[in-house]
């Protein structure tokens, strides 16, 4: 069994996918998100631990009795697909356990490993960060496009998805891009589900103990009422 | 049908002999439906418990006792009638003649009642002191026998908390009995049982018992009189379901006036109150409403129950607790639930008259619990903070379906077993202790076998286990005499005559040991294993601090290598309880419960190999120590559920506080989701959770801010408190304890 990176383990997730869920943060992230809230996630080794696939389904495994029915094996990142050969074999034994199997991406790598990923895959959480290309240059480091053409492929394949974005305020705040988002939602059907999360801050601590600027850190954080505001664009999707 | 006061219930053996659980197996109407039936408060409610919060913000101006009666020794029909307002109370009695004002009870102990008094500014009168000059309390009892390392052990906190000089509690009468019955019928089978007795050979025992049951059949007497200062005449059943309350109320109250134990439970009320309501409701005399307020006014009662105590005292058992606990649901042999609307009804109280301690609402939670019943649950668990929940599937194979909780986790059958409650020793000090050869460096006390000090630069885990087999063994040893003294002197000086004439005559008891300090010992016994520790000694060489570098897995990781050296410290512990007799052939049991003494346990123990200093706090009950936890909140509760309940029969006590976004992010996917932990939580066959939804924030302003937040109610550790109620040394260890939180 192949053998990756993680960052930490949190054995109780309840906002990374439907559920209770055991959640694996992969190490490791091609992109540069100006709003990122694991800057110590960013680079390929770092302080993770390795694990070889078997280990982290065994660890899952101890907690099947919280999964019931729509619980499971969330991995997150970091970036899983920058290691998807090592997502391929935990989902797949994860599987095989009957654990239920989701996959928390940016969507912005695609070859032939992340495609054998999503055979196993039961949902997707896929972030489209922005709706326009410029701000997906500039924020995150990568086209729009391979996010897109990810959601085509996942729509292709059938794979329920959760579309996600988190709202920064003066950046994407603003009703234009949402229904853009639900644009793109309407457009692919396996899309159950929209997400929108209020940027935070809680990380600026992470970023002053790595001695790094937290790029969007002088940015304020959205109120409940444009949070509410935004939602009611999407409300058939939360 | 024999019984006027009977017509309307199916009959059973229940009709034949004192058998409560019958009655309820044969009457009761499970319920599975969600929480829309549930009325509000009345007027008439509200207005009363306005009356009653006013008296508890007196009551915490004036320091947290509002008043004691010096002159009056506490008992069933010392004091004239007490009310709230007479004209608007539903369910009617006092402990003493004016609500929160605390009664004198010096049978335990007469030192006890006169430091108390004077804790608050109050005197014990002469007449009392005259009066116990020529009394034997439990207290004095216990001291005349005490060997002098039974007093050394208790001074140097290795064996502390003991019930040597407050009543001991634990004990559940079966109040009920006094509703179905009346008290005549109970008093009738006494006698006849005590006749049974003459018929045998008069030894130490059946003389003991003998006496018992006069003493038992006279406070039922009393407990009549009791009744009828207030206008009731409990000699004959209860006819409707207010009697029902008011009579099991008047039983309890009876108890609560003749004992100040330290855990006063109520047992298991609600389902059979439930039978009474619904015969009611089908008779055209009682709404929905109305039987809300006959709970909310019961409850109300047993809010404003005290006992007078120590500042010691609290130091053990901080908040002010009675432990009026109530276990509510569970399932039945024949697989029906035992959920009534009155299960419902009595969670409803915290909304109908706001968050409390008390009483201890204790759900017994099965995987087969209707889901309605489990989702209103773990709402009502978010919103107040003011239950617990302990597993049935878990306790009904052994305890059957009429058992209830006394105190936070102590399991018995209802009127048909008892326990002699035996506070805790302290592991990681024994531990310390056997290191040094027998000698404890927090207190300078010498005590157990006395042998070098262990040598070496680096402390080895087969030396210390070696050190642990000669000094566990004897700390065992004399945990049981020293409790054998304790309860033998209880049971002559200060026997609980009430409630144990709401027990039958021959009963199950267990003995119950418990233990402090396990993460702490457990993780020190893993640093010594997987670390390097050195030992950092005195200038007479015994250790007193340790240097410890390395990595180590610790308790609270679901990491088999440290979680197998807390289940097997826990197996050795009672194995070795087991090798000494116990006083009336009690049943050996242990818990890994400490109430609030865990800070009390720390502030006495010096420096542990896990990295905790000389005074530091340990963890509560069987919680990992604080922010050890790396993994998030279900590795921490699968280390805990990996404690054998087999081991540990009187509890395993897990205190878990999580933030509401750690939950979910809407109240639907909140409830779901704690429905779902505890639901894989008791799955792994755990015993016992209190949960805590909040954030610390909160916390932290009610510390800075006490007089902003006068209800919070916490879970502490088998209990909730008043957080405000807790001393300023107890609240920052509540702060500094694990909150789950949302990554």
């Amino acid at each position: 069994m192949s053998k990756g990176y993680i960052h930490s383990i949190q054995s109780l997730g309840t906002v990374d996918g439907p559920g209770v869920r055991f959640v694996a943060f992969l190490q490791g992230c091609n992109l540069r998100c100006k709003c990122c809230h694991n800057p110590d996630t960013w680079v390929r080794v770092g302080d993770a631990k390795e694990f070889t696939a078997e280990e982290v389904v065994n660890k899952a495994v101890r907690f099947k009795e919280y999964f019931k029915d729509n619980g499971g094996i969330t991995l997150s990142g970091g970036e899983p697909l920058l290691q998807a050969k090592f997502a391929t074999d935990i989902f797949t034994s994860a599987k095989e356990k009957g654990i239920n199997t989701c996959l928390d991406t940016s969507g912005s790598v695609i070859n032939e490993n992340v495609l054998s990923l999503l055979q196993v895959t039961d949902r997707v959480l896929l972030d489209i960060k922005y709706t326009e290309d410029a701000l997906y240059k500039e924020n995150a480091g990568c086209s729009m496009e391979i996010p897109l053409e990810f959601l085509r492929i996942l729509n292709n394949m059938n794979i329920p998805t959760t579309l996600r974005q988190v709202i920064i305020p003066t950046v994407n705040d603003n009703e234009e891009n949402i229904t853009k988002l639900y644009d793109i939602a309407k457009n692919h059907n396996c899309v159950d589900k929209i997400e929108l999360l209020p940027f935070h801050k809680i990380c600026q601590t992470k970023y002053d103990a790595m001695n790094i600027t937290f790029p969007f850190g002088n940015l304020p954080t959205p109120t409940k009422e444009k949070m509410d505001f935004l939602k009611t664009f999407v409300k058939e999707y939360v | 049908m024999e019984n006027k006061s009977w017509i309307g219930f199916n009959s059973g053996v229940w009709c034949d002999e004192i058998n409560v659980r019958d009655f309820i197996q044969t009457n009761y109407t499970e319920y599975t439906g969600d929480d829309a039936f549930l009325s509000g408060a009345t007027e008439r409610t509200s207005i009363l418990m306005k009356k009653v919060e006013g008296l508890f913000a007196l009551e915490r101006q004036f320091g947290g006792v509002l008043d004691i009666d010096t002159a009056t020794v506490s008992s069933l029909t010392s004091y004239s009638p007490g009310y709230i307002d007479k004209e608007n109370e539903l369910i009617v009695g006092m402990q003493t003649n004016r609500p929160l004002k605390r009664g004198v009870n010096p049978f335990g102990g007469i030192r006890m009642a006169r430091q108390a008094c004077k804790a608050y500014g109050y005197k014990l009168s002469d007449k009392i002191e005259e009066e116990f000059k020529y009394r034997t309390t439990h207290n004095d009892g216990v001291f005349r026998a005490y060997t002098d390392e039974m007093r050394a052990a208790r001074k140097c906190h290795v064996i502390t908390g003991l019930p040597d000089a407050y009543g001991r509690g634990r004990i559940i009468g079966d109040y009920r009995r006094v509703a179905l019955y009346g008290v005549d019928k109970l008093i009738e089978e006494k006698q006849k049982d005590k006749a049974d007795l003459a018929l045998d050979s008069f030894d130490t025992a059946r003389i003991r018992l003998d006496e018992e049951l006069f003493q038992q059949i006279a406070f039922l007497g009393k407990m009549k009189e009791m009744a009828m200062m207030y206008g009731f005449d409990i000699s004959q059943p209860a006819n409707n379901a207010k009697e029902a309350i008011q009579w099991t109320y008047f039983a309890y109250l009876a108890a609560i006036k003749e004992q100040n134990g330290a855990a006063m439970s109520l047992g298991r009320v609600s389902t059979f109150f439930d039978i009474y309501i619904e015969r009611d409701i089908k008779n055209g005399i009682l709404t929905e409403e109305g039987a809300q307020e006959l709970m909310d006014d019961f409850v109300m009662k047993l809010r404003i129950a005290r006992h007078l105590r120590t500042p010691e005292y609290n130091e053990l058992f901080g908040g002010d607790p009675m432990w009026i606990t109530e276990a509510v649901g569970g399932v039945g042999e024949d697989g029906r639930t035992l959920v009534t609307k009155n299960s419902f009804r009595v969670l409803n109280t915290l909304y109908t008259l706001g968050s409390s301690p008390e009483p201890n609402l204790t759900v017994l939670w099965s995987q087969n619990l209707p889901e309605n019943f489990k989702k209103f649950c773990a709402k009502v668990s978010k919103d107040t903070n003011s239950i617990q929940y302990e597993n049935d599937d878990l306790m009904r194979p052994i305890y059957g379906d009429d058992y209830a909780i006394a105190c936070c986790v102590s399991a018995m059958k209802v009127g048909k077993q008892m326990q002699f409650f035996g506070a805790r020793c302290n592991l990681p000090k024994l531990m310390l202790i056997a290191i040094n050869g027998g000698y404890d460096t927090t207190s300078g006390i010498h005590i157990g076998p006395q042998m070098d000090v262990l040598e070496g630069d680096r402390l080895t885990f087969e030396a210390v286990m070696e050190r642990l087999d000669v000094y566990l063994p004897w700390l065992s040893h004399l945990y049981v005499n020293t409790m054998n003294i304790i309860h033998y002197m209880h049971d002559k000086y200060a026997y609980e005559k009430t409630q144990m004439a709401l027990h039958d005559t021959t009963v199950d008891r267990f003995m119950a040991f418990g233990i402090a300090g396990l993460s702490v010992i457990t993780d020190s016994l893993s640093a010594i294993k997987y670390a390097d520790v050195k030992p950092v000694r005195d200038e007479n060489g015994y250790i007193v601090d340790f240097e410890t570098t390395g990595e180590f897995p610790k308790f609270g990781n679901d990491d088999d290598r440290v979680d197998s050296l807390a289940k097997d410290m826990t197996h050795k512990v009672i194995t070795e309880l087991r090798k000494t007799k116990t006083y009336r052939d009690s049943i050996h049991t242990l818990s890994v419960l400490t109430i609030t003494s865990n800070v009390m346990y720390g502030k006495n123990t010096g420096s542990t190999p896990d990295g905790r200093k000389a005074g530091e706090a340990f963890a509560p009950g069987a919680n990992p120590m604080h922010n050890r936890e790396e993994n998030g909140a279900l590795a921490s509760l699968n280390s805990i559920a990996k404690i054998s309940y087999d081991d540990c029969r009187d509890g395993i006590s897990n205190t878990f506080s999580i933030t509401p976004n750690a939950l979910g992010k809407t109240d639907d996917e909140q409830v779901n989701n704690l429905v779902t932990i505890l639901d894989g939580y008791f799955a792994k066959m755990a015993h016992h959770i209190n949960v805590n939804v909040m954030t610390r924030e909160t916390l932290m302003k009610a510390y800075e801010n006490p007089e902003a937040y006068p209800n919070l109610t916490i879970r502490v550790s088998g209990y909730a408190v008043h957080f405000n109620k807790l001393s300023r040394e107890q609240q920052r260890e509540v702060i500094s304890r694990t909150f789950h939180e949302a990554v």
